[in-house]
């Protein structure tokens, strides 16, 4: 299963990364297994403060699933308006 | 009827604001916020004692595709609360300098309480829900704005 993940704000500039495609491992499927498993590589997503997650572009809970194809974000809580 | 607009480019404020009630003899309320740049802003990350560093500019990054359906969805909710005629929301990104314009929402109704109410439920969970990141450009360096627990008790009242 693959899905593409993307890195927004304080998160990309400290992983280094806009985005990447990854291969989940079997065990990886829900949002705050795979948050786990790139954490290995990517300390920022286990460190940022309140980090928050979107899948295909809905903001969504740590225990959401992950499809084949799927959109990930990860990004710091939001500053506009 | 709505729209919601992300762009580089200002907005022409009077314009938005004749389009809301254009051609609408049952509009009988316009209500409108514009965000600005703010000069002496400081982020809540503190610099060091005594240090008194102007933002020089600020840059707006987002989320193609998420936001515009974040906005979307926040204006739905607005129309499902409140009785509207015409919802405008654009929010601008790239690099901003101090007093230009930011963010416009524009609400147009009957009477002039859903104007204000959707009006100020609009910017509140723009702030807490609509993917946009800041970064200040200041004397002693860039730094990403953090978000305000004052932004989360402000959308929270909504509930």
């Amino acid at each position: 299963m693959s899905i593409r993940v993307l890195y927004f704000a304080s998160v990309s500039e400290a992983i280094g990364l806009t985005a990447e495609t990854i291969d989940l491992p079997a065990h990886v499927t829900t949002l705050g297994a795979l948050r786990q498993h790139l954490g290995a590589r990517h300390p920022a997503l286990l460190t940022t403060k309140n980090l928050r997650a979107a899948v295909n572009r809905h903001m969504c809970d740590w225990d959401a699933t992950l499809d084949d194809g799927a959109e990930v974000a990860f990004f710091p809580p939001v500053t506009g308006g | 009827m709505h729209a919601v607009s992300v762009q580089e480019a200002d907005f022409d404020v009077g314009a938005e604001i004749a389009a809301l009630c254009a051609a609408d003899v049952e509009a009988g309320a316009v209500a409108s916020f514009v965000g600005l740049v703010r000069a002496d802003k400081l982020s809540e990350q503190k610099l060091g004692a005594g240090d008194a560093a102007a933002v020089l500019s600020m840059t707006l990054e987002y989320y193609p595709g998420m936001t515009e359906s974040a906005l979307n969805d926040i204006v739905a909710q607005a129309q499902s609360r409140w009785r509207l005629r015409r919802v405008r929301v654009i929010h601008r990104v790239g690099r901003l300098l101090p007093g230009e314009r930011i963010v416009f929402v524009g609400v147009s109704s009957a009477h002039r309480h859903d104007a204000f109410a959707a009006c100020e439920f609009i910017m509140d969970y723009l702030k807490t829900r609509a993917p946009f990141w800041k970064k200040e450009e200041t004397p002693h360096g860039s730094r990403w704005v953090e978000a305000r627990d004052t932004d989360d008790v402000a959308a929270a009242r909504w509930d």
